[in-house]
């Protein structure tokens, strides 16, 4: 009989379910965030998680083991694509790789291999994309913040890549889809949630006459570095696609 | 008015930089040390401009005053434009304040020769000191190396830039003395013999002597511009194949001339930019560093120049029809990677799916392999090539019937020409 499942949303708590489909011998068919709404099948059971860090550590660990690291990065990274129905993928590969011989990851001939193959990429490229569009913006007491929208939920891949190249800077990356963004103190990344009451576009407008000053700069370069003769518009949106364009200020009209 | 002049001076100077192609900011790996600002080793173009070329350094000139006047250069001593000369700390503020928004990944610096080599090439070296020692800035900086400078000044440029190129200009020698008859080859040759000497060494020493200071850590490039003079397309990859081997440059870039100039010597006012046989010479360049081609197997006498119309993957293949066809499951990587339509990425795919079964048709489709090019050049499981027994003209009748290329509209104006 198949089960519906509910967990925390996090990737602990998907980990703590894909044990516990084993351990119960479930046969999750559908594993959601609790609170969604599905439509219950009229013999279907429901199960509840309960994020276990010991449960999630032996299916990490087992992972590990079995195909190594770059393949359960490659998880992580498709978990965090926010997919309607990734859960189940992610169950489907990690029970083949736990039953297969060893490297079984590389299989690109496997129909659920390629699929988590295809969303790990489309992750990646948007962490790479937000390693480059972000554009900080120097407030007044000295804080350089950036608002962003991304597709996926890459702000855990990108934290490590802005804490080591401006170490020295105080910094505040907001995600602003999903409410929440990463604060820099000089020493640790912190996940931080602004007040409801804080409207973050007005948080962005107060800054200094230095950083009106870059802003303007910025600009004019991007304008200037431009070569007229080769003019190629869908070469431009094809790299920087509109979705993208309200936060770059060298975009701004 | 301060600000109004750094604007203006921002202006003309990055307007003259812009024909310089280099946007390569990878293949160094400077880490952020003692929490100063910034690293290097992500390759990020963090914008791109309206035809498409990334941007990833803030390119500029520290000034387009020049002493020479090569014919195909904007900033040459002949032409009436605005001139303008930014401080060695204007150009230092610039740089640091557009990294700490994540506008770039960091600087890259040319100039116009004033006075001469070394009191140019001192300059670039102090904006590049400065950065380092004074800002403690580990982003990337290439520099252009001022032929004709002293080894001193190329020595120390080597310890603060990531990269060093000299721009070799025109192809051939002959173009050279036709359009930039102050310059010669073995003045740019000279300044490179000399880096790659020190790039060698050091890297000897930090295997011995881990604390050995980097020297031009991502190397040495260099530019031509192509289609100012009249060289065919093989006088343009033995020059590159040639600097490749002697002087072990990472990167060749290859640069459409865009008309500026109304030089009965130079392509006219209005001319197409040969974007075209640009990119062509891009991916021939790719066939050799990273394809395994010989630079004479893709260009020889009886072929001197490459077909616009199909890459030079698959000409090389038509007119080599005896290799093929190629078998998936069982060649070697070498060959799979050769057949046209499979890429570097597809092949090692292939050769890693191919322990876990046969592979078919749809497994390769599904692996990213283009069928439209393949299909006349591969065996796998269940197939078998198709017209295997038709001539190389109808086979690439097939291929272009039923490709969608992006230059189709391009070509069709370019070749009714004829």
């Amino acid at each position: 009989m198949s089960t519906t499942v509910y967990y925390d949303g996090t990737w602990q708590g998907l980990l703590t379910a894909i044990f516990e489909d084993y351990e119960y011998r479930l046969q999750s068919c559908i594993i959601v965030k609790s609170g969604t709404a599905v439509t219950q099948s009229l013999f279907g059971r429901t199960h509840q998680v309960y994020t276990d860090k010991k449960k999630a550590l032996r299916v990490k660990n087992g992972l590990l083991k079995n195909v190594g690291k770059v393949a359960l990065q490659e998880l992580y990274c498709a978990f965090l694509s926010e997919k309607e129905g990734i859960e189940v993928l992610i169950l489907r590969v990690v029970q083949y790789y736990m039953a297969g011989e060893k490297s079984v990851h590389s299989n690109y001939a496997h129909e659920d291999v390629l699929q988590i193959k295809k969303i790990h990429k489309s992750v990646m490229r948007e962490r790479h994309r937000f390693k480059a569009f972000v554009r900080f913006r120097e407030s007044t007491d000295g804080i350089f913040l950036a608002l962003i929208e991304p597709d996926f939920n890459v702000l855990p891949l990108i934290s490590t890549h802005f804490k080591d190249r401006y170490a020295d800077q105080l910094w505040i990356i907001y995600d602003v889809k999903r409410q929440y963004g990463l604060h820099y103190d000089k020493s640790t990344v912190r996940e931080i949630v602004f007040d409801k009451s804080i409207d973050v576009k007005q948080l962005e407008a107060v800054c200094s006459t230095e950083e009106q000053l870059y802003d303007r700069l910025w600009k004019r370069y991007f304008q200037s570095t431009n070569i007229v003769e080769r003019k190629n518009t869908k070469l431009h949106v094809q790299h920087v696609p509109k979705r993208y364009w309200k936060y770059l200020n060298e975009k701004e009209g | 008015m301060q600000a109004e002049r750094i604007q203006e001076k921002l202006e003309i100077l990055a307007d003259a930089a812009k024909y310089d192609v280099s946007c390569s900011s990878s293949g160094s790996n400077r880490k952020n040390t003692k929490r100063g600002l910034g690293n290097t080793g992500a390759g990020i173009c963090h914008t791109y401009t309206e035809d498409g070329r990334c941007v990833s350094l803030l390119k500029i000139l520290l000034t387009n005053h020049c002493i020479f006047d090569c014919a195909y250069c904007v900033s040459r001593r002949s032409n009436d434009i605005k001139r303008a000369a930014f401080t060695v700390q204007e150009v230092v503020d610039l740089t640091i304040n557009f990294y700490r928004r994540n506008y770039i990944e960091g600087l890259f610096l040319s100039s116009g020769i004033f006075k001469d080599a070394d009191f140019t090439m001192e300059r670039l070296v102090l904006v590049a000191k400065k950065l380092r020692q004074e800002h403690h800035f580990n982003g990337y900086i290439h520099l252009k190396t001022i032929p004709g400078a002293s080894d001193e000044l190329l020595y120390e440029a080597g310890l603060y830039a990531d990269r060093l190129s000299v721009n070799l200009e025109i192809p051939t020698e002959s173009g050279l003395k036709l359009l930039a008859p102050e310059k010669n080859r073995k003045d740019m040759d000279e300044p490179m013999d000399y880096l790659k000497g020190e790039i060698v060494r050091t890297k000897e020493e930090k295997k011995i002597i881990k604390s050995t200071p980097k020297f031009a850590p991502a190397g040495q490039s260099t530019q031509m511009i192509i289609g100012a003079a009249d060289e065919t397309d093989r006088h343009i990859i033995q020059t590159a194949n040639h600097y490749y081997a002697t002087y072990q440059l990472k990167r060749v870039y290859y640069s459409g001339y865009i008309p500026i100039s109304h030089d009965k010597r130079l392509p006219g006012i209005g001319a197409a930019v040969p974007a075209i046989r640009e990119n062509r010479l891009y991916q021939t360049d790719w066939l050799m560093r990273f394809y395994g081609f010989r630079h004479d197997e893709v260009l020889d006498e009886q072929h001197p120049n490459l077909d616009l119309d199909i890459d030079p993957k698959l000409s090389w293949a038509l007119r080599h029809l005896d290799q093929f066809p190629v078998d998936i499951n069982k060649s070697p990587y070498e060959l799979i990677v050769r057949v046209p339509g499979i890429g570097v990425t597809s092949a090692k795919k292939i050769v890693a799916a191919r322990k876990f079964g046969k592979l078919r048709l749809e497994h390769l489709q599904k692996i990213g392999v283009s069928l439209n090019k393949v299909r006349y050049f591969i065996i796998c499981e269940g197939f078998l090539p198709l017209k295997s027994d038709k001539p190389a003209v109808l086979l690439k009748q097939y291929i272009l019937a039923e490709s969608q290329s992006k230059y189709q509209k391009a070509l069709s104006s370019q070749l009714s020409l004829f």
